[in-house]
């Protein structure tokens, strides 16, 4: 596979490791009142669509970024790359 | 219609015209009791075992495609029972017994054959934590033997000792571990269901499940509605996509694990041979041909084939461990769907929807199991309550942190 | 015995003559030949023995397909099971034997299974072999394994290497047919970067086997000429010998090329190359295959296919009969008797099985129409057959031709089902093809020349276009599309004994008939049931015929009954080219500490730890064993001082506003108020609360920390931090870098650690307990003025310090503390005594820190700040992993105190018996203490904190032993830390 870094070009998916569903970038507030199921949920339950899946990638023999990819799990076919950084705040985690 | 040796001689002698279809082609009824979805070898063997241990026998394996499918028709044969919780080894060596009458119980040849297993380690905390397996497998009743490296140059003088980047120390026996011929023991539970009553309806993918005020009471499929008082989920490498059917998120990913087979070659392994210092294990069929396999690809894949990275580094492993395999040829790969869980251990429970059960989450480790799984799921299933060796397999055990992680690799599926 | 069947003409060069052997029977052919086309020559029509029931066999086909001539070719060593003699090329000196029988070639003890074989139709052995029991395995299942297999594995270390390589391109072109040349030319003169692959040694494809003419030139001088403009050309990179195995995700391509297979030695190159192709776009030109047709005894050596016929008549040279038949279902059939006839052989017949047709006039060869074989005489090779009338025909080769199949392979390598096409019966490439690919020619189901050069042309205009390129494309030469239609007619109905479908796995048609009989309808269960497609061959010339005799069983289309799928490689790989050089000692990389040369000149034994080489133990003289080496390294760091490189450990630096604050997210806990210059113990957890790792982090500046880790995770904390700073808190001020090989780091330990710094670090730093104390660091000099990092850290017990150097002093540093330390008679130690004293010390380690125990459970829950979140904290507080039994990391010794407590035993309450019921945990990591005279030992058991004192059962049945054990503390050497912080 070839995963299109958006700031290093096309590159081997082999020079990445992969991590899982993009949700693990949406840790819970561990101050709220349901934090024991909401971690529950976030540490444990998938989507495992088949289809498309945004998914996390780290670029450990490259440049070290987190990147998340949006890639379909029948076909394998990649249609977006995006920082993991850029999207966590677009997502708006704080700090 | 029982096989024996005799009887192929006599059909010899008469061309072979009186075998009879191993198993009929029923159309579905409107009503069972149990509708057990996906016709692989957990589906079949739960049917057999419903049907023949616990006696009910109104029961539907409903299989989208052709039975046998699945994993059943696409691992790389292994059994063993060498697991060290307490959660796990005493189901596996109750699998492994399930294996070794298997046979003669449902009257059919699955080659189950005891050829060994051995997992080598390359160092003192490796081996450290051998010996901590092997010891929770003797406390379980199972056998389990460590060898020395002196005692594996004897026995398998074709290992590379000497020029090894990761010297071969020694390794864990699991004499009574093997292989079987996967696709039989598919066929050989489908038999032994039919014969026992069990309509399996091929090609008959479930679209839907009737769900009413939180009871499951049926499924809709591609050959109509069919209602049951017990819908049992058994459907390795598509746990998400059934299930999301039924509302329900589950602790899997489903990630694809390649194999391999070689060109044919007269025998060459005794046994299963597992790399304690990078990812291959190898096994030769009884038509000759090394079956092996290493890592999954580690990402999230329904595509049945992997990639050339995985390939390259199965191939790695064993020219590391087996030089002279380097002038054989790998014949075919495939890929296979694993529904990878949170703890690497499996599921056989009931879902919070009454009527609905599932069974699943066998990562890459689901053949070994098929007896075990049949039975305890049938017993699940009948009894409402789990067998004795499968108290530990819940849904919930990850909200309670009850784990049952052997590699201790925490809840990141494709490290499992 | 000497080329009798060589006949004019070919593409081999008659003046470079080649001596082999075959089963040590010295033969001659010449450069251009295949092992099949010199066998055949030599007239050495049985090569090889079928798989089940020791059929003589001789050579079906001239291409990768072959399913008979299987030979191990080389000796010693380099032996190389199930060559197909049909793609191995001839070289001086090559040495072939046949395989799989018992005896000789030609008396082979195993054909007597052939006489079984009413009694071993498919799937017999699912219903026998089952009594008594224990019979498998003992007796048929050794006896199956025996006859079973093909080649044998010479068992020695392949004497060979492989290499690996990578290549780009804008267009990779799979086969140099005409299809592929003319893709080839067009795509080249248009500037496109091209790839152009072909499993043969020599371009042209077909075209070298055919008579056909291009432009009024022999087809095979029209491939020399476009071979030679490409080769000209910088933008072209032609390969032959590579054949493209596999099709993966996004373009990428696995290829083999065989780059000294056709040599005697490979003369210390590489003897293949495992490419990896990333190519933007592909064009699938692989050609097709033909398909035998299926009748009785249509298996014996001699009966052959009739394109491969044409392939020796007209490439090799090499008549493959003296008296030929042909038999055919299709045009292209006839042309096997044309061209044979073209070349003075004698065709004695030609028969199709056509009503109707009329061949063009072939100089009186006499033609049956609507023939039908019905059997076959000659058991090592074929001499008559038998027509449907009874007519006896004399023959030494029948040429037969089923019709052709497209070579698909590679479009379903991502799952893409081809589609059957009833105009050519035959499956062609679905819509469904892998990223970026095209087919074109045969492959694509264009069969004849005329339309496959301009169909070919076409679709790489196509490709160029998508590529942003303009097109410039080649003229097409002038040919013509040969006779091709053909009927569905795949066994003779009529045949009353065994006709073969399948013939390496021995596949018959009864079996597939049979394999219906019994509900084995689906396609994939036909394979599996019967092996039919299941040999080396993959079913290349089989598949097609026997689901269509199952389509005939079940009264279905053949497009209703569909195809099984194929699966990479299209050819097999050898094992030892995809490891390449990965293997032996370069299984994977070294890495080695900065002071390795230090420690090999001192005598360290050397332990592989992850990809580190680390010293394990300094071996002195007279020392009887390692023991001896690891207590005496342990007393000495304990009486006076030790050193040991510690490198290995990984280490972060951390630096930013938010640092802080950052560490206080991933540790459990506090960091915001480590002051500068201090050092602390922090604790990882996993997010699911399990302890994952654990080191120290250093305050060196307001915003810079260095945090060290454990050597196992060095490379998964780093990505875990990367993961937490971009994803978890992407507006943090802080950035990480890994800098384990950056410096040199030491422990030294000991009484006189601190006497022995002192002459190593510059004046006027302060080394004092009072300027200087325990968890103290800073940043210093050494041997006047090499930048250093001072840690006052203790991993021994002892007074101790870490001190770190660049990397590239790090030799230089071990040498020069060990001088210093001369005088107070300083030791380096290794592993195992850094591993001793950690024991005694109660530290935990790998062996506790094993992915599968909780802060709690190790004795280090009181590092869990209340105060503040961690990663890991919330999941960690779940019911079940902090049940009041929960196991607790205790030390343990023993009650005689001569016993040894050995790692991986588990406890049990003394008077329970021994099961997994009454498993109270195990014990984890253990040593022999110098210090205490006795062994020691750190694990786990349910309730430990509460028990001590209490004798347990130390069970170990793995290694036939038990003892019995006394729980105490984990600290066995001085509990109070009075020595680390003196």
């Amino acid at each position: 596979m070839i995963i299109n870094h958006p700031l290093l070009g096309p590159r081997d998916a082999a020079e990445f490791v992969y991590l899982g569903d993009e949700s693990l970038i949406e840790r819970p507030d561990p101050n709220a009142p349901d934090a024991a199921d909401r971690f529950y949920e976030y540490g444990y339950l998938r989507d495992n669509p088949a289809g498309e899946h945004k998914e996390l990638w780290y670029h450990e023999q490259g440049d070290r970024s987190w990147l998340v990819v949006t890639r379909n799990t029948i076909t394998h076919q990649i249609t977006h790359v995006e920082l993991a950084r850029d999207v966590a705040r677009a997502k708006g985690r704080d700090r | 219609m029982r096989y024996s040796g005799f009887k192929v001689f006599l059909e010899g002698l008469t061309g072979n015209r009186g075998w009879k279809p191993a198993w009929r082609d029923p159309e579905p009824k409107s009503d069972y009791d149990v509708i057990i979805i996906g016709g692989g070898g957990h589906g079949l063997s739960t049917a057999y075992y419903l049907s023949k241990v616990y006696g009910v026998r109104n029961v539907a394996v409903l299989e989208k495609g052709w039975l046998g499918s699945g994993n059943i028709g696409r691992n790389t044969t292994i059994i063993r029972s060498n697991y060290m919780l307490p959660g796990n080894e005493p189901f596996y060596e109750f699998s492994l017994k399930l294996w070794e009458g298997l046979e003669q119980d449902f009257n059919y040849n699955a080659m189950i054959s005891q050829r060994s297993i051995l997992n080598l380690f390359h160092s003192d905390p490796q081996r450290d934590a051998f010996v901590r397996r092997a010891n929770a497998m003797m406390l379980a009743g199972a056998d389990a033997e460590l060898a020395d490296e002196a005692q594996l140059r004897r026995e398998l003088p074709f290992l590379d000792f000497d020029n090894a980047r990761f010297p071969i120390k020694g390794g864990l026996f699991q004499r009574r571990g093997g292989t079987v011929r996967h696709d039989a023991v598919a066929w050989g539970y489908a038999r032994g269901a039919d014969a026992e009553g069990v309509d399996i309806i091929q090609n008959c993918e479930v679209t839907g499940f009737q769900i009413e005020n939180g009871i499951c009471k049926g499924v809709q499929t591609t050959k109509g509605a069919i209602n049951a008082k017990k819908i049992a989920v058994c459907v390795a490498g598509s746990s998400g996509r059934v299930m999301a059917m039924a509302g329900m998120r589950l602790p899997i990913e489903s990630h694809v694990l390649q194999a391999f087979v070689s060109e044919g070659l007269k025998p060459v392994l005794p046994g299963v041979i597992t790399f304690g210092a990078g990812h291959f294990y190898v096994s030769q069929s009884d038509k000759g041909g090394l079956v092996f396999g290493g890592d999954i690809d580690a990402y999230n894949s329904y595509a049945q084939r992997g990639n050339l990275p995985v390939v390259e580094d199965v191939a790695e492993g064993g020219m590391a461990i087996m030089p002279m395999i380097g002038r054989a040829r790998l014949l075919r790969s495939w890929g296979g769907i694993m529904d990878m869980s949170m703890d690497g251990s499996p599921f056989i429970d009931k879902t919070h929807i009454g009527g609905l059960y599932f069974n699943g989450g066998w990562c890459y480790g689901g053949f070994k199991a098929t007896p075990a799984s049949g039975y305890c799921y049938a017993h699940l299933l009948a009894k409402d309550e789990p067998h004795p060796v499968a108290t530990e397999m819940r849904l919930d055990r990850f909200k309670r942190g009850h784990l049952i992680d052997e590699k201790g690799q925490g809840n990141q599926p494709n490290l499992h | 015995m000497s080329q009798s069947f060589r006949i004019s003409g070919g593409l081999i060069d008659r003046s470079s003559p080649m001596h082999f052997t075959f089963n040590g029977k010295r033969m001659e052919g010449y450069a251009g030949d295949t092992l099949a086309s010199a066998l055949l020559a030599n007239g050495q029509k049985l090569v090889g023995r079928s798989f089940k029931y020791h059929r003589p066999r001789g050579i079906l086909s001239a291409g990768p397909e072959e399913p008979n001539a299987l030979v191990q070719l080389r000796t010693g060593a380099a032996q190389e099971p199930n060559t197909r003699a049909t793609v191995a090329e001839l070289f001086d000196g090559l040495s072939a034997t046949s395989q799989n029988h018992r005896g000789s070639l030609e008396f082979d003890l195993m054909a007597i299974t052939d006489l079984a074989a009413p009694f071993l139709s498919a799937g017999f052995y699912y219903k026998t072999f089952m009594w008594p029991k224990a019979f498998w395995e003992k007796l048929y299942e050794p006896m199956i394994r025996a006859s079973a297999g093909l080649g044998t594995l010479s068992m020695k270390e392949d004497p060979d290497t492989y290499d690996k390589g990578f290549l780009h391109c804008d267009l990779l072109i799979i086969g140099a047919g005409p299809s592929g040349l003319i893709a080839a030319l067009t795509a080249a003169r248009s500037g496109a970067r091209v790839i152009l692959a072909d499993e043969d040694f020599r371009l042209g494809g077909r075209l070298n086997s055919e008579t056909f003419a291009l432009d009024d030139m022999e087809g095979g001088i029209w491939a020399e000429q476009v071979a030679a403009e490409l080769q000209s050309l910088s933008n072209v990179r032609i390969m032959t010998r590579t054949t493209v195995y596999g099709a993966y995700d996004h373009g990428v391509f696995g290829a083999l090329e065989r780059v000294t297979d056709h040599l005697k030695s490979s003369g210390g190159k590489p003897r293949q190359i495992l490419w990896r192709i990333y190519s933007k776009r592909s064009l699938l030109c692989a050609g097709a295959t033909e398909r035998p047709i299926a009748f009785s005894n249509n298996d014996r050596p001699g009966i052959m296919l009739a394109g491969a016929v044409r392939s020796y008549v007209n490439r090799f040279g090499v008549a493959p009969g003296k008296n030929v038949t042909v038999f055919t279902n299709n045009d292209d059939g006839w042309r096997t008797a044309s061209d044979l006839i073209a070349k003075g052989v004698t065709v004695r017949a030609l028969i199709d099985v056509r009503d109707g047709v009329s061949p063009p006039d072939l100089y009186g060869t006499e033609v049956i129409t609507g023939g039908r074989i019905i059997d076959t005489a000659g058991r090592k090779a074929l001499s008559s057959i038998t027509l449907k009338n009874g007519r006896k025909i004399t023959t030494d080769c029948l040429a037969v031709s089923g019709g052709w199949n497209p070579t698909v392979h590679l479009t379903c390598h991502q799952r893409g089902k081809p589609v059957w096409n009833e105009d050519i019966l035959a499956f062609v490439p679905s819509g469904v093809l892998p990223e970026g690919m095209r087919v074109a020619g045969a492959a694509n189901g264009v069969f004849g020349l005329s339309s496959a050069l301009q169909g070919a042309s076409e679709v790489t205009a196509g490709i160029l276009t998508d590529l942003g390129m303009s097109s410039k494309a080649a003229a097409l030469p002038v040919a013509e599309d040969e006779a091709q239609s053909g009927i569905a007619f795949w066994h003779v109905k009529e045949s009353k004994k065994r006709a073969w479908v399948d013939l390496q796995n021995d596949v018959t048609v009864k079996d597939i008939k049979l394999s219906y009989q019994e509900g084995f309808r689906s396609v994939e269960h036909l394979k599996r049931y019967s092996t039919l497609g299941m040999a080396t061959d993959q079913g290349k010339t089989s598949n097609i015929a026997g689901l269509a005799i199952l389509a005939e069983c079940s009264g279905k289309t053949i497009s209703e009954t569909g195809t099984t799928i194929f699966r990479p490689p299209y050819t097999p790989v050898p094992i030892g080219a995809l490891a390449g050089r990965a293997r032996g000692k370069d299984f994977r990389p070294y890495r080695l500490t900065p002071s390795h040369r230090w420690a090999e000149a001192n005598g360290a034994t050397f332990v592989e730890t992850g990809n580190w080489m680390r010293a394990q133990w300094f071996a002195r003289a007279g020392e009887k064993g390692w023991r001896d080496s690891v207590d005496r390294e342990v007393e000495m760091t304990r009486a006076s001082v030790g050193i040991c490189d510690v490198t290995t450990l990984g280490k972060i630096d951390i630096q930013g506003k938010d640092a802080a604050e950052f560490l206080n997210h991933v540790y459990t806990n506090a960091f915001l108020k480590l002051p500068v210059g201090k050092v602390r113990y922090g604790l990882m957890l996993r997010e699911d609360g399990i302890a994952y790792d654990d080191g120290t982090t250093a305050r060196l500046g307001e915003n810079h920390f260095v945090m060290t880790t454990t050597t196992a995770n060095a490379v998964l904390v780093f990505r875990r931090l990367e993961f937490a700073r971009q994803c978890l808190w992407p507006n943090l001020d802080v950035h990480l870098i890994s800098t384990t090989d950056g410096w040199a780091q030491f422990a030294v330990a000991g009484p006189n650690a601190r006497n022995l710094l002192a002459k190593v670090v510059d004046a006027p730093f302060d080394l004092s307990n009072e300027a200087f104390p325990f968890m103290a660091c800073a940043e210093v000099s050494v041997c006047g003025g090499t930048p250093a990092r001072l840690f006052r850290i203790s991993f021994s017990g002892e007074l101790a310090y870490e001190i770190a150097v660049p990397a590239k002093y790090g030799n230089s540093m071990m040498d020069v503390l060990m001088k210093a330390g001369a005088e107070f008679n300083a030791v380096p130690y290794g592993t195992e005594a850094l591993g001793v004293m950690r024991i005694e010390k109660g530290h935990a380690a790998g062996n506790e820190l094993n992915g599968q125990t909780t802060a709690l459970n190790l004795g280090l829950g009181g590092f869990v700040s209340s105060k503040k979140d961690c990663i890991g904290k919330t999941l960690s507080q779940r019911p079940e992993l902090n049940l009041p039994d929960a196991i607790r990391l205790v030390g343990f010794k023993p009650v005689n105190s001569s016993d040894a407590l050995l790692a991986g035993s588990h406890f049990i309450t003394k008077g329970d018996a021994a099961t997994m019921e009454n498993d109270q945990g195990w014990m984890s990591s253990v040593a022999y203490s110098p210090t205490l005279g006795h062994s020691i030992g750190l694990g786990f058991i349910k309730r430990g904190h509460e028990r001590m004192g209490e004798v347990v059962r130390v069970v170990n049945p793995a290694r036939g032993v038990e003892v019995e054990a006394e729980i105490v503390s984990p600290h066995f050497y001085d509990p109070e830390g009075g020595l680390q912080r003196g």
